[in-house]
């Protein structure tokens, strides 16, 4: 395959420009970052988030008058999938301590501490278990582990980065329980790089002012859930529940959290699963595409946890603030939205334009990277266009050689090689083509230092929950934080569950409520939701479809 | 071909015309069929997506996965969704040596045949049977080293004549390698103890309660 004449041309310009472009990284020079003042203006102009019509002010539920992106406020807005008339909530039909809907990385890592804890779990999951956002996460895992490092700098560097609009209590707990959340994952065989002396290896991400970051490879995200799923399969006391997402929660008559139903995807069967805590670890957001953009994340990233939790009556927050990645893959057509990791800017590589020149400064925080790509591409009509009509820039991976030696893009970033060589393109020796692509859901339900939301017996954990990250999530501070409150979320559920007494009547009414509040907020148009699965069909294969009825 | 021509795939021996610019998920997906098993991340790192296809003209069954495999015309495939293999249950606190415990979990794993089938349909290109013969031989940092791409498509264990897994294998050894077979990093230990004492609490409380005030303040605001 490889890339079409007229683009090969355009790598013949950046081709051109390189050893100057390598004479001067060599030297240390750099172009120039933005002034914090310049950085707004970009932001302003060119994020996403800005545009004036990306957004729109929730017309219901506890965060009505907030502004959320209209895909979201749209499912946030919905009816319910099912008609809580049908379902039968006297009949139980599955019971444990713990309920834990989502099975990535915060949800087995709760199942794993509250079965440790002595609490059975069962952890419905609408995939395979293990396949979320948590496995593409590439990078590496933050904690102050090195000796010229403390919690401390960790909490101002996560500060910074979300704007200062984290929630203090919430960092606090990320930083402090890091390391500790570095040595539980070591010692159930997650293989951290380390130097030949035993030390853990650690390295600078986007925004850290200490080198923190811990990986495994380039696949840390893959590594860490291969382990912890693995280790989920060795209890006894967890079940797992693949292909089995939940509709709607369930409410006892206390109004607090008592299970969730579930759906068979296979089967259609509707399960009512009581539970004594339940936590949602249901992930992100990418697969509303916000304004169009792709999106890095895996197929199930539809907001489903947002919207059955805030059906009933839990606050969000920073919805407003949605994470591009600068560097999402627009070529060849095959990889379009595919992360390709900061760590490759880490390494020295550069963003070029058209005429193979510099526009930025590659490190610059993740938005206003983003913004930068956006105004070169569109503003300043100095982007490359690809073969199906998609924009992007230079990111000069061949640097990476030329600055480190021969073979250093082959092993620090083998993942990223092999996805581009089965396209016959070897990124060692040519530059990809990449544009922002959506990427990460900063905000979400807010939680307390246990993962505790409002309502007694609901806890969250991971991409769904807000205020750890503020308004802008740093690298690294992710795989934390699903490690960190989904262990806090395990500990914490299976505590409840040991003095809680089981639910006795179990309720739908808080759907019933929420339809009401709909019809006499005028939105009546007829949108269910959770979404559950994407829907990719062309409009060609909808208009044949039908709904049979029944025989 | 022009660039916007369709081309002809087949899935589970239907045909379809889809954009020639997609994988053989994207492909999927085009088409309106039911996507419920075999999509994970649509990235290649998940292994959700394992697949067995043929190429137009060819005799043999490839494997793949399906969200990497760019479509051509005449490909004709399946999702492989998933297949019986088995997952030894064990608990690391009582594993005492964990290259003889191999053998009571694994004990197919010295079948080994030597065909390289494995190695054939590893998408991610491990020396899958050298991994095998390490593991048996009690080289389990080999193992770990070999495996670390692994995405637990489990097509190894598809293909196997001898009924091996190795993809279970390969958690297995890197696991224990980890946790049984090194020791925990020194410092790393320090660092939980330092805090567990309170070592950073002086620190904290002057530099970031006045931090910590100033976030209050722009919260309070922005509520």
């Amino acid at each position: 395959m490889s890339y079409p004449p007229e683009l090969k041309a355009l790598i013949r310009l950046v081709e051109k420009t390189r050893p100057q472009r390598v004479a001067r990284a060599r030297r240390g020079e750099s172009y120039p970052a933005l002034t914090l003042g310049a950085r707004e203006e970009r932001l302003k102009q060119f994020h996403p988030d800005y545009r004036p019509d990306a957004k729109r002010a929730l017309a219901v539920g506890p965060n009505r008058g907030d502004l959320v992106p209209v895909e979201l406020a749209d499912l946030l807005e919905s009816h319910s999938r099912m008609d809580p008339d049908e379902v039968r909530l006297d009949r139980i039909d599955l019971e444990t301590d713990v309920l834990i809907i989502g099975g990535g990385g915060a949800g087995t890592a709760a199942a794993l501490e509250a079965a440790q804890a002595g609490a059975t779990a069962i952890v419905a999951t609408k995939l395979r278990h293990g396949d979320a956002n948590t496995v593409m996460a590439e990078g590496g895992i933050q904690a102050a582990t090195a000796e010229t490092d403390s919690p401390c700098y960790h909490y101002i560097d996560a500060m910074g980065g979300g704007h200062f609009a984290n929630h203090p209590d919430l960092v606090e707990a990320l930083v402090k329980d890091a390391p500790d959340a570095i040595e539980w994952l070591e010692r159930l065989g997650v293989l951290f790089d380390k130097y030949p002396d035993g030390r853990l290896r650690v390295r600078h991400g986007g925004g850290t002012s200490r080198k923190r970051l811990h990986s495994s490879g380039d696949m840390t995200g893959a590594e860490i859930m291969r382990v912890l799923r693995d280790e989920a399969r060795n209890q006894p006391g967890i079940c797992v529940l693949e292909f089995t997402p939940a509709l709607e929660l369930l409410l006892d008559e206390r109004g607090r959290c008592a299970g969730a139903v579930l759906l068979n995807l296979e089967t259609r069967e509707l399960y009512v699963a009581r539970a004594k805590a339940v936590i949602l670890s249901t992930g992100g957001l990418g697969r509303l595409h916000i304004q169009g953009f792709p999106c890095t994340n895996h197929y199930g990233a539809t907001a489903d946890g947002l919207v059955m939790a805030y059906r009933a009556g839990i606050k969000t927050c920073f919805l407003d603030s949605t994470q591009f990645h600068p560097t999402g893959a627009v070529f060849p057509e095959q990889n379009a939205g595919l992360l390709i990791t900061e760590k490759v800017r880490g390494l020295g590589a550069q963003l070029l334009n058209r005429d193979g020149e510099e526009f930025l400064f590659a490190l610059e925080p993740r938005d206003v990277a983003s913004a930068c790509i956006i105004r070169e591409c569109t503003e300043r009509a100095n982007g490359i266009a690809t073969p199906a009509g998609r924009s992007g820039v230079w990111l000069d991976s061949p640097m990476i050689d030329l600055l480190h030696g021969v073979g250093t893009v082959k092993r620090e970033l083998g993942a990223k090689y092999l996805q581009f060589q089965r396209f016959g393109i070897d990124i060692g020796q040519e530059p990809m083509l990449i544009y922002p692509t959506l990427h990460y859901q900063n905000g979400g339900l807010m939680i307390g230092v246990n993962s505790e939301t409002s309502m007694p017996g609901l806890f969250a954990a991971g991409e769904v929950s807000g205020g750890v990250h503020g308004r802008n999530r740093l690298m690294g501070n992710s795989l934390l934080d699903v490690v960190v409150f989904g262990r806090r979320a395990g500990r914490a559920a299976a505590c409840l569950a040991r003095e809680a007494d089981t639910p006795t009547t179990l309720s739908l009414e808080h759907v019933r409520r929420f339809e009401q509040e709909l019809a006499q907020a005028g939105r009546p148009d007829g949108r269910c939701g959770p979404m559950l699965l994407p829907n990719y069909a062309p409009d060609h294969i909808r208009a044949r479809r039908v709904v049979l009825r029944e025989a | 071909m022009a660039s916007s021509d369709p081309v002809s795939i087949e899935f589970m021996g239907k045909t379809y015309q889809v954009s020639n610019d997609t994988t053989l998920l994207g492909a999927l997906l085009e088409t309106g069929w039911d996507c419920v098993r075999g999509l994970g991340c649509l990235g290649g790192c998940c292994g959700a997506c394992a697949t067995l296809y043929r190429l137009p003209g060819e005799a043999h069954v490839r494997t793949g996965l399906a969200c990497r495999i760019p479509v051509q015309d005449g490909i004709s495939f399946s999702l492989v969704g998933g297949f019986p293999c088995p997952k030894p249950l064990y608990d690391l606190s009582r594993i005492e040596d964990p290259r003889q415990a191999l053998f009571d979990l694994f004990p197919e794993v010295t079948g080994c045949r030597k065909c390289g089938s494995c190695v054939q349909a590893c998408p991610q290109g491990i020396d899958v049977m050298r991994g095998m013969w390490c593991a048996v031989f009690g080289d389990f940092a080999a193992v770990a080293d070999l495996f670390q791409s692994c995405v637990q498509c489990g097509l190894c264990a598809r293909v196997c004549g001898a009924a091996l897994r190795p993809f279970l294998v390969a958690v297995y050894a890197r696991r224990t390698q980890g946790a049984l077979l090194t020791d925990r990093p020194s410092a790393l230990l320090a660092r939980v103890g330092q805090i567990e004492a309170g070592v950073y609490e002086g620190e904290w409380g002057s530099v970031l309660r006045g931090l910590r005030a100033d976030s209050n303040q722009r919260m309070a605001d922005s509520r």
